[in-house]
């Protein structure tokens, strides 16, 4: 057990460097967040500096941002290691996929979800959002964000070796996500603390599934 | 290291709805070696992956009794890692002592994975299967790419393998010269 523990330890390092480092060409952890950010600043321009607008519409427009960030590092969070017999490797040594699987979405979470937490401050000046928006968002990304790092690892294991696989999983991942998306545009109402606990719901019900949908993936692929 | 088996009852393998092999079968015990011999294409691979529990024998069952090593054409190593890092990352998983053979590598330590040759990341696999401490080895292709030299070296790592109690399979198109190597021509098991 221990050993088990020990070795899954191993692996979270070794995740959270690939994720955050951005190694194999293939970016890093900053490309989502500059996405993130492109949009909150690309929106005022678009609808104009009216300030009631922006901060009506603001935190919505962050929510969507959010979830087309979660696109992004699709194609690197499962493929490379399926490429390379990583997750072969792992079950050889009795490690079993869902555990991997809930390893690497953890690891995913941290290096996309609390990132795009810390940025949220910045696109919300841009977006001229009050102190009390700010921080219901914040809380909607706390509920949320987890449940995107679940389902992105989920959608990356279900599309590795497909060819066409980094564009059929952000296809893949918008109608999956929008839950998330309603339920956290919805807690930002006025009175919207319910939408804040269906978010969080929502999220606990796909962070449970995830490792064991994304497990029965990376199984399914190898025959 | 546990006392290690491996035995294949009436295996068969298919590929999509093409079935490769049947009736393939065997008993390996401690020490044993042996040599799955066979054109390309013939299902060597399928069947070392089904021998290592990856993938499901279409009939038949395989009986493992120890821990099961597979190095294939894949080579579980970061590529923009340097060598001596991404090997370090099998050896502290598999908890492996600090004396690993580790066919003439130390000087590669620095480089970058993606910049080794062919035959040396043929060597780096073999160091990997040697850290992973598993008593059954599963080969595929162990001497491509590999010179003379390092041929002899990867065949002598195999020979002390099987000293210590261990067991290899090899599937190989190469002749291989092990002491009491037993070969399992896989062509009398077409379907």
């Amino acid at each position: 057990m221990s050993r088990t523990l020990r070795q899954l330890g191993l692996i979270f390092r070794r995740d959270c460097a690939l994720l955050l480092g951005g190694a194999r060409g293939r970016g890093g952890a900053t490309l989502p967040l500059l996405f993130f950010l492109s949009v909150a600043m690309l929106y005022p321009f678009a609808v104009g500096p009216d300030v009631r607008l922006l901060a009506r519409t603001g935190a919505g427009v962050i929510w969507v941002a959010a979830l087309l960030a979660a696109i992004l590092p699709l194609d690197r969070l499962v493929e490379p290691d399926v490429e390379t017999g990583f997750f072969d490797q792992w079950a050889l040594r009795g490690l079993s996929e869902e555990a991997v699987m809930l390893v690497r979405i953890v690891a995913h979470w941290l290096c996309f979800g609390v990132p795009l937490m810390l940025a949220t401050p910045i696109a919300a000046g841009l977006l001229s959002l009050d102190g009390g928006q700010l921080v219901r968002l914040e809380l909607g990304l706390l509920a949320g964000t987890p449940g995107l790092a679940a389902i992105g690892v989920t959608i990356a294991a279900l599309t590795a070796g497909l060819r066409a696989g980094a564009a059929l999983g952000g296809l893949l991942l918008i109608p999956l996500a929008v839950p998330l998306l309603i339920f956290g545009a919805g807690s930002l109402q006025q009175g919207g603390e319910n939408g804040l606990v269906l978010l969080a719901a929502a999220s606990l019900v796909s962070v449970a599934i995830a490792p064991f949908a994304a497990g029965a993936a990376i199984r399914a692929a190898r025959e | 290291m546990q006392p290690c088996r491996l035995v294949a009852d009436e295996l068969a393998c298919r590929r999509g709805d093409r079935l490769l092999l049947r009736g393939v079968g065997f008993s390996l015990r401690a020490g044993d070696a042996l040599h799955l011999a066979g054109p390309n294409g013939i299902g060597k691979s399928s069947l070392l992956r089904i021998l290592a529990g990856l993938m499901r024998p279409y009939a038949g069952q395989v009986e493992a009794t120890g821990a099961i090593a597979l190095s294939d054409e894949r080579l579980p190593l970061d590529a923009h890692r340097p060598l001596g890092a991404a090997l370090g990352f099998w050896r502290r998983l598999d908890g492996a002592g600090v004396h690993q053979a580790d066919f003439g590598l130390e000087d590669l330590y620095d480089v970058p994975v993606r910049y080794l040759s062919t035959g040396q990341r043929k060597r780096a696999a073999l160091a990997c299967l040697a850290a992973s401490g598993a008593g059954i080895w599963l080969l595929d292709e162990p001497l491509n790419g590999l010179d003379a030299h390092w041929s002899i070296v990867a065949q002598a790592a195999i020979e002390a393998h099987r000293a210590g109690g261990g067991i290899a399979v090899i599937a190989s198109h190469q002749v291989l010269d092990l002491a009491g190597l037993m070969v399992l021509p896989l062509l009398d098991h077409l379907p």
